[in-house]
């Protein structure tokens, strides 16, 4: 695996191993020294268009366990500000030493382009493109849900289980690269969200669509995953209501209590108390949300070694 | 006087015969064969078809000189087969003035390569807002029988009624370009299953085909002609096929672009693949060829859009819309239309030359490679391999991948041979 750009790049085989390779890595954490030599002498750039914190974080967590060096772009005060290009960009920070670069655009197809133009020769992995995609959290949510839900987990997929992703689909990265992943793994995703948060040409996808979701929590999901509204994506009349959105689409505690007792509560983050999600779901037994960060971290060390060429 | 004998040409695949022109025009074969003076090129094999005419050419000048000029989109021009194009307005300043459309003619008659016919913009700097003076462009020197926004729709209905009174009046025809702009907000491929799960923003066929919908029934209200820019939905077909049957005076194009490649390309992220209106469905594609076989569409035209490399080295949606055509406009044609039965050459000459020249009202095509006519004709190899393009000064060529029949073998302009064995004749810039 030499980049990794997309969910769909990944069979079902490559998935579940970097889901094995993961949980092994995810001992190093609780060592006295959480740290391994495997990428000593790699340098790991993050490259970043938009803000980010918590997926920045990740990656840099990930490649200190792995002993790679870190450095991180910032597009505020950069020269994209200048009317650098993407181009340039990149090629700049290779030219300082980039063997892996870890980038988020505000462009969907981004990381493809930098990986296929011809412009630079790092590895690439996309840390979120526009709307299209963001494999490490599809990946890292379902490191979560086959750690909770599948009882002997090393080597399995999600064969069987029934995922909903709920909220606004039109303007999530991070749905779409689960619709793809959930899918490739066997799950069966249903999306809801109102009809405007729901793109037009979902009937392509390989899921069921609802805008009710109290129906949907009433067939008993394995998994609820709950999307923050994209504000900033949004175009004006679009915006709905917050007072209906709540009503209508918010995890709350009566809807949380109504789900399967073994079922789990799940958010990509950041999140917004009190709209897509209540405060108390959050917090309670079911949230899985620190797992997801926590797992995030072993996954996106599980893909920099992959994509530096996985047991050499 | 100059005599060039042609020999051995099937004519628009048909009957094999001679050409022969004499001082810039086609003369009886028989009276200058022999003649110790003539040129004689053996063309055995080749068809003989008229000179290409495009509708829809952007040559970017004024403005944009880095990714196109008059001169080297005439010269692309020339190497695609076609003696007259057709410069839409778009240009920075736009050409919306009698002095700006005459600067562009001037501009091509310079080159010398083909007829450059300015396109005049229907508003004024293409804003959509108030009327350009289409009478005194219409008036000018080039005598502008086409205008357009092309680039953006004429979107006010009540400022596209009064344009095609207007142009009514002068002979001339609105050339739409039909996006509701509502519809197409940051637009950025077909919209459907594939843009939702790339994440680009979609562009909608309803946005192209109420607005062809609304402006045929604002033609016939008028009583005047009305022209479809670059069709490129099965949807829009329908819209065509029902005015037409109503008689409303409608014409219609589509891009070789259309013809060939499909959203799927989209796909690799890369703005090579990025045009407006966007590309389609492998279904519309497939309508779209039988349109042109029934005749709904009257023509293909190229929108050959010119980029420097930077609008395209870029992720996909900060990526500029628009691909080259005229140099591969013909291949396409024979790839999609004739080799699969759908057309014969025939009619090639209809779509290309013919009908774009009666719409656009541009003399001396409307009785092809007859004696006494201009000396506009294209020799083609319907079976040769096409050539990549090198006439333009850019490069985003979208056919770098597709296998295409259809070789331009030599064009002839007013008589004056443009290109020879598929290579450019270089010409002096003329000095007015």
């Amino acid at each position: 695996m030499k980049h990794l750009l997309s969910a769909q790049d990944l069979t079902r085989d490559d998935a579940v191993r970097l889901l094995d390779v993961a949980q092994d890595f995810s001992d190093v954490a609780n060592r006295s020294v959480p740290k391994l030599p495997t990428l000593r002498g790699v340098t790991m750039v993050n490259l970043f268009f938009e803000d980010s914190t918590r997926t920045r974080l990740s990656f840099e967590a990930a490649a200190k366990r792995l002993s790679a060096d870190v450095m991180t772009f910032q597009v505020q005060g950069s020269s994209v500000s200048k009317g650098e290009s993407l181009k340039d960009t990149a090629q700049t920070v290779e030219a300082m030493g980039a063997d892996i670069i870890v980038v988020r655009h505000f462009s969907s197809g981004a990381a493809h382009r930098l990986a296929h133009s011809g412009w630079v020769e790092a590895a690439i992995i996309n840390a979120g493109d526009g709307t299209h995609e963001h494999p490490t959290q599809a990946l890292l949510d379902a490191a979560t849900i086959r750690e909770r839900l599948v009882s002997k987990a090393r080597g399995s997929d999600l064969s069987g289980l029934h995922v909903a992703i709920v909220g606004d689909i039109a303007h999530s990265r991070v749905a779409r690269s689960n619709v793809v992943l959930l899918n490739t793994l066997g799950a069966r995703v249903t999306v809801v969200g109102p009809p405007e948060l729901i793109p037009s040409g979902i009937e392509g996808w390989p899921v069921a669509t609802s805008s009710d979701l109290d129906s949907v929590i009433d067939e008993s999901p394995d998994a609820i995953m709950m999307l923050r509204i994209q504000k900033e994506r949004i175009k004006g009349e679009f915006q709905p209501a917050s007072g209906n959105y709540v009503r209508n689409y918010s995890l709350t505690k009566d809807r949380a209590n109504r789900l399967a007792e073994h079922a789990i509560v799940m958010h990509p983050g950041p999140m917004n108390r009190g709209v897509e999600i209540a405060s108390d779901v959050a917090d309670s037994s079911r949230s899985v949300i620190l797992d997801q960060v926590r797992n995030g971290v072993a996954l996106r060390m599980a893909v920099l070694f992959e994509v530096w060429g996985g047991e050499k | 006087m100059t005599t060039t004998v042609i020999t051995g040409l099937s004519l628009m695949g048909g009957e094999v015969a001679d050409i022969a022109i004499a001082d810039g025009v086609f003369v009886e074969p028989s009276g200058v064969k022999g003649s110790a003076k003539a040129r004689v090129i053996d063309a055995s094999g080749l068809v003989a078809l008229p000179g290409f005419v495009d509708l829809h050419t952007h040559l970017r000048q004024p403005g944009g000189e880095q990714a196109e000029t008059v001169r080297s989109g005439s010269r692309a021009a020339a190497l695609g087969g076609y003696t007259a194009v057709h410069a839409m307005a778009n240009t920075l300043p736009v050409a919306d003035t009698a002095e700006l459309v005459t600067q562009v003619w001037q501009w091509g008659r310079a080159a010398g390569y083909v007829d450059v016919r300015p396109v005049g913009a229907v508003t004024k700097g293409l804003a959509g807002e108030a009327l350009a003076s289409l009478g005194s462009m219409a008036r000018s020197l080039p005598k502008v029988r086409v205008f357009s926004d092309d680039g953006k729709c004429v979107h006010d209905s009540g400022l596209m009624k009064r344009a095609l009174e207007q142009a009514s009046s002068l002979d001339a025809v609105i050339a739409q370009h039909a996006q509701d702009p509502r519809l197409t907000e940051g637009a950025q491929m077909n919209d459907g299953p594939l843009a939702a799960m790339l994440g680009l923003e979609g562009w909608p066929a309803v946005a192209e085909e109420s607005i062809i919908a609304r402006d045929v029934l604002l033609a016939e209200s008028v009583g005047a002609r009305i022209h479809i820019c670059h069709l490129s939905t099965a949807g829009s077909l329908e819209v065509v096929k029902w005015a037409k049957k109503r008689g409303i005076a409608v014409t219609a194009e589509v891009t070789p672009h259309h013809l060939l490649l499909t959203e799927d390309l989209v796909s690799s992220f890369d703005p090579l693949y990025k045009v407006n209106p966007p590309l389609r469905r492998s279904e519309d594609v497939l309508a779209l060829r039988d349109g042109v076989a029934s005749g709904v569409i009257d023509i293909v035209a190229t929108d050959h859009a010119p980029h420097p490399s930077e609008a395209k080295d870029c992720s996909f949606p900060e990526g500029a819309f628009g691909m080259l055509g005229l140099e591969s406009a013909f291949a396409v044609v024979m790839t999609t239309l004739v080799k699969p039965g759908l057309v014969s050459l025939d009619a090639v000459a209809r779509i290309m030359s013919t009908t774009p020249a009666q719409i656009g009202r541009v003399s001396g095509y409307s009785a092809p490679l007859s004696a006494g006519q201009p000396a506009h004709l294209t020799v083609v190899d319907p079976a040769g391999s096409a050539g990549a393009p090198h006439g333009s000064l850019s490069s985003n060529n979208p056919y770098r991948d597709q296998e295409l029949v259809g070789r331009v073998v030599h064009t002839f302009y007013s008589g004056v041979q443009t290109v020879t064995d598929s290579q450019l004749v270089e010409l002096e810039e003329k000095s007015e």
